[in-house]
């Protein structure tokens, strides 16, 4: 997210104008005390391993993350060059906190890091998301995570 | 955008002032970092939602774009305008020489790149968008990939590595700062920006997806000057 006044003004009008879903409802579930929680990040920013196809225009696929992968090892093919890379390039910290999630489990501010993480491209229509998404939750109930950080871009 | 959070309406959200693409704040600053995740997963403990919760704290360096001091590693001559592809990939190869040893730096200070999207080298990526712009004709070097996908490939690849070699210095970076200097000051900010608008004259949904979005950003796609 971002501060709409920090933007151009032509950048600022053409996001707000950008067509948003609207849900319902908003789901809600009581959470587990933090000590108690087994985290994955999911983020929307195109990551894969450099061994994996990488994300094509309009792909609602997603591609999984080792927990253990080696940061060498993650790449950004997002199909948007409206967003900033630089950070990333200097530290996946910035879009994929995986050690940050590691340090919060060692000193037991959180319970574990989840074996798996996941990313996806986030420039596609959110419907063609959801079947993807809803696999995803499965394999994350099958994984014991019960809490997930969400890092759009 | 805080805006867009508030008409999704997620059961529990952290607005950032942070950049575009910089959700957890800032490079190398893993003390911040960790108070942007922890102040998320405070979240979890709300008794009831939806809650949109705001950061208290700008991300250090100061807000987007701001990079007061940095300068890049080495002066570049500044690029010709529309110059001939031969000496338009001169040019650029020239800048990759000088900005080489900064690369190496960066590589060897991080121990990674996120270089390697079109599995060229950083030349011959560069060499593949001249030889489209003197002949869209020219086939695809890798039979895996086609040809659209690898130009926009090549041409992630190449701002990558200029990024990569421009924040090899320790300091401030922000996007903004960066995507100036290298749309408008360097002879391969221009190469894609030729790029961009050669593929604007061709048919098929991918050239324009890369004439018109793809290649060069909203923010400067009015430096991208039609044939």
């Amino acid at each position: 997210m971002v501060r709409l006044a920090d933007l151009p003004e032509m950048e600022a009008e053409h996001l707000l104008d950008l067509p948003c879903p609207v849900y319902e409802d908003s789901p809600w579930t009581d959470a587990p005390p933090l000590s108690g929680m087994r985290v994955a990040i999911i983020t929307s920013a195109g990551l894969s391993r450099k061994s994996d196809e990488t994300f094509r225009p309009g792909a609602a696929d997603y591609r999984v993350i080792p927990a253990d992968l080696e940061s060498s090892e993650l790449i950004m093919s997002h199909v948007s060059t409206n967003y900033d890379r630089s950070g990333f390039q200097q530290d996946i910290n910035v879009v994929f906190p995986i050690d940050r999630l590691n340090e919060l489990a060692a000193d037991g501010t959180i319970g574990s890091v989840a074996s798996f993480h996941y990313s996806f491209m986030g420039a596609t229509e959110p419907e063609k998301l959801e079947p993807r998404a809803r696999e995803l939750a499965g394999l994350l109930k099958e994984d014991q995570v019960n809490a997930v950080l969400l890092t759009p871009v | 955008m805080r805006e867009h959070t508030e008409k999704l309406n997620p059961p529990r959200a952290l607005w950032v002032p942070f950049e575009l693409g910089r959700p957890i704040g800032a490079p190398d600053e893993p003390a911040f970092q960790r108070r942007v995740v922890e102040a998320a997963l405070a979240l979890f403990a709300a008794p009831e939602g939806p809650v949109i919760a705001d950061f208290p704290e700008d991300a250090p360096g100061g807000s987007s774009g701001d990079m007061s001091g940095w300068v890049c590693p080495v002066n570049l001559t500044p690029p010709a305008e529309d110059a001939a592809p031969d000496s338009a990939l001169a040019a650029v190869l020239a800048e990759i020489d000088q900005l080489r040893p900064w690369y190496q730096v960066a590589l060897e200070k991080r121990g990674r790149t996120t270089v390697g999207l079109s599995g060229l080298d950083i030349d011959v990526a560069a060499k593949l968008l001249a030889d489209f712009i003197d002949d869209p004709s020219v086939a695809s070097p890798r039979e895996d990939i086609a040809l659209p996908q690898l130009l926009k490939f090549a041409s992630d690849d190449i701002k990558a590595w200029y990024f990569e070699a421009a924040t090899a210095q320790p300091g401030p970076s922000g996007g903004g700062v960066l995507n100036d200097w290298y749309w408008r000051d360097t002879a391969a900010g221009a190469l894609v920006r030729q790029l961009a608008a050669t593929c604007r004259t061709l048919d098929g949904g991918m050239m324009q997806l890369l004439g018109h979005k793809a290649l060069v950003p909203r923010t400067h796609e009015h430096l991208v000057r039609d044939t």
